[in-house]
């Protein structure tokens, strides 16, 4: 309650500010939010990229959201809604977002989108994601260092390329120091929903795992871990905060510079349809600081991130071998090429489960 | 001194027409103030919500796309309440129809199925949502089984099966594992009305179930049967009106229009079978039958003033940054003081003096 509170008061300062300096000629940038900008993960990320391009263009630019638009018939409307109050700039920052995104584009041309995480584009709709695979490797290794059980918890949020190949980068990362680790994973279906991904932590916990590791947007599975004494890692957000014994470290989504760079070339008149996908050296997501860990696995942990920088290490290394024990073709040379990455739909060899729908 | 809730002798004609007119005059009041203590501009908020939406014909497009739904499915709920059956399951139902439907759309799916299919899918999932709500509608009349339990946990089951179905057997083969079927081809789509818009004939097909209910309620002996069944239930077995056989019919028809709604949803604004393809609206259907006086046009206002709060709560969104809360608040204020309003239509104030009541209790 107290935390919806605050989300709310910051809300309505951020609303205000914001409205305080509309102008009629500025350029309108509009947001299609997922979930509440107070959901503290995606949202909340997405939220601070469009705080850090208020700071920076707030003189030319006008920025409007929409929050907590669900993945369905509502969400075309809500895209339809922001072109219609004059935004010509518009990002929606989910997958589900994908389809109603492309058919405003398709209806509206001068208007440019931008889609999150997503594959279809167009002329004047572009995609941008982030590589957080390579995060993924680094707390595979991490992980593994640190459980005592060998037994690594995975709340997932849908079976998508984008979480199936973090899956595969923790257990691929985690081989190299534990060849007989394993994996528990529990599908939430869900990006956004506090009490179903507690459950998830406890029951995986429950399991044996004293590692919890998510891909959904609340910190929720942080204060599970953090009261049972387990470690966990952070998703989207810093989440220290919650779990100040229990966190390891966090991906962090850090938006704002992207923003900040398709704003810019909107407002030079530069603007194309183009399909970002930032790794660890272009800043689209940075690391929380490695902590709760001995030193040596904390020297550990930068060295992969500082070599995975300086693209040195690559998380999908050939050879790659599929579950069921044959190998990966190998289409990227020495690794795995974006594509594959991209539309991931196997599990690698060591994980005792069975991908959804498989 | 003291002020007390006294039933009235008989409820009142007049308040229960100026009723929603006081309930919407306390919003306005409430709101009015929240507003200024936020900072915002009282009469533009307002202007946002009640009349933005209706001065241009997108706005009001959207509007009737999302009262369609509500409209059909608290129509057969009205049925239902009449005749003193709980169908609290619509939501279930709704979702099953559209899996009826969507099954004919992912299984002719390229292969040049003709005309026939869009009226197939309507049909079947009909069909499907009547035989769905047939279930806790025979537990009560066999059983003795609470509908209003039943009702509600097969909405669980449908919602789960149509989870399985778009995880699983009917997934998008090039939907990269994202749950949802594949877009049903132009021959298993509902038509739009308006070209460029998303008004779909789905909005005229609520239109006539309206007035079917009308004529059904108003017109008929059956009519007259279901409005005794719920008001009198004596009377009506002394007239021998068997409200069983009442419980069953209102149950597979208000299942059958959930149904309906379904697929059309499915059908028309989505395009596909997905997870969430209902934000609650065989819930929010429950609201819309209360708020309507179970009466079919009042139902109808009822869906497009709700449909109003929802499109006007996004362009003030929009238009004044007012965060989504507080759009919520304000749907919430508005229910509550309409629901507030109508018990004086049964109740009225009445001050009461203690020593007088003293008085009277030495008689």
């Amino acid at each position: 309650m107290r935390k919806s509170l605050l989300a709310l008061t910051a809300g309505l300062l951020l609303a205000g500010s914001v409205s305080a300096a509309s102008a009629a000629d500025k350029l309108k940038v509009g947001f299609i939010y997922l979930g509440p900008i107070g959901d503290l993960g995606w949202t909340y990320q997405h939220d601070v990229g469009r705080q850090a391009l208020v700071k920076e263009l707030g003189d030319k630019i006008e920025t409007t959201y929409l929050e907590n638009v669900p993945e369905g018939p509502d969400a075309e409307r809500a895209i339809e809604q922001l072109v219609r109050a004059g935004n010509k700039l518009i990002f929606t920052t989910s997958f589900g977002y994908m389809d109603p995104t492309l058919k405003v584009a398709k209806k509206y041309p001068n208007v440019h989108f931008e889609h999150a995480t997503g594959y279809k584009r167009d002329k004047n709709m572009s995609t941008y994601s982030a590589k957080w695979y390579q995060g993924r490797y680094i707390q595979g290794l991490i992980a593994a260092k640190m459980s005592k059980s060998g037994v690594l918890g995975y709340i997932g949020s849908f079976p998508i390329p984008e979480v199936v190949s973090g899956i595969n980068a923790t257990i691929l990362a985690a081989q190299t120091i534990n060849p007989n680790i394993k994996v528990k994973i529990i599908w939430a279906n869900t990006w956004f929903d506090p009490g179903k991904e507690a459950d998830a932590a406890k029951a995986l916990i429950d399991q044996g795992a004293d590692v919890i590791m998510q891909h959904t947007d609340s910190p929720a599975a942080m204060q599970i871990a953090s009261e049972r004494g387990k470690l966990a890692f952070g998703q989207d957000s810093e989440m220290i905060k919650f779990g100040p014994k229990t966190q390891l470290t966090s991906i962090l989504d850090t938006w704002g510079p992207y923003y900040i760079d398709r704003v810019k070339a909107e407002l030079a008149g530069t603007w194309k349809s183009e399909d970002t996908w930032g790794g660890l050296d272009s800043h689209m997501f940075a690391m929380a600081p490695y902590t709760n860990m001995p030193d040596d696995v904390k020297k550990m942990a930068e060295d992969a991130q500082a070599a995975i920088t300086a693209g040195k290490l690559h998380p999908f290394k050939c050879p790659i071998v599929a579950q069921d024990g044959k190998a990966v073709e190998c289409k990227g040379g020495a690794n795995l090429d974006d594509g594959q990455i991209l539309g991931m739909n196997f599990y690698v060899k060591g994980i005792d489960d069975k991908l959804p729908g498989k | 001194m003291q002020l007390v809730l006294e039933k009235r002798a008989e409820r009142s004609g007049t308040i229960a027409l100026v009723s929603p007119l006081i309930a919407i005059g306390l919003t306005i009041v409430t709101m009015t103030i929240l507003f200024a203590i936020l900072g915002k501009n009282p009469l533009l908020a307002l202007h946002a919500y009640f009349i933005a939406p209706l001065t241009d014909g997108y706005s009001l497009q959207e509007i009737a796309v999302k009262a369609t739904p509500l409209v059909m499915i608290a129509i057969g709920l009205s049925l239902c309440y009449l005749a003193n059956a709980w169908n609290i399951g619509a939501e279930g139902q709704f979702l099953i129809g559209a899996v009826a439907g969507s099954w004919i759309a992912v299984k002719t799916q390229g292969t040049d199925a003709g005309a026939w299919v869009l009226p197939a899918m309507l049909v079947l999932a009909a069909a499907a949502g009547a035989l769905y709500a047939l279930i806790p509608a025979i537990c009560k009349v066999k059983f003795g089984a609470s509908e209003i339990l039943t009702s509600l946990m097969l909405v669980y089951v449908a919602d789960l099966f149509l989870d399985y179905l778009v995880r699983g057997p009917w997934r998008d083969p090039h939907g990269f594992n994202f749950p949802t079927t594949a877009e049903f081809d132009p021959v298993a789509t509902v038509p739009l009305l308006i070209e460029g818009g998303r008004l779909h004939l789905g909005s005229i097909i609520a239109l006539l179930v309206v007035a079917a209910a009308a004529i059904l309620l108003g017109r008929t002996i059956k009519g007259f049967e279901i409005r005794v069944v719920g008001a009198a239930p004596r009377a009506a077995r002394f007239g021998g009106f068997n409200a069983n056989q009442l419980i069953i019919l209102t149950f597979a028809v208000s299942g059958a229009l959930a149904g309906l709604a379904g697929i059309i949803e499915v059908a028309g604004p989505v395009g596909h079978l997905q997870p969430g393809i209902s934000p609650g609206y065989g819930f929010t259907a429950i609201i819309v039958a209360f708020l309507g006086r179970l009466n079919p046009l009042g139902i109808l206002i009822a869906g497009l003033f709700l449909a109003l709060t929802f499109i006007g709560g996004e362009q003030a969104q929009i238009a004044m940054k007012i965060p989504l809360d507080v759009t919520k608040v304000f749907q919430g204020i508005l229910l509550f003081y309409v629901l507030a309003c109508d018990s004086l239509i049964l109740y009225r104030f009445k001050l009461v003096f203690p020593n007088r009541q003293v008085a009277r209790g030495t008689h």
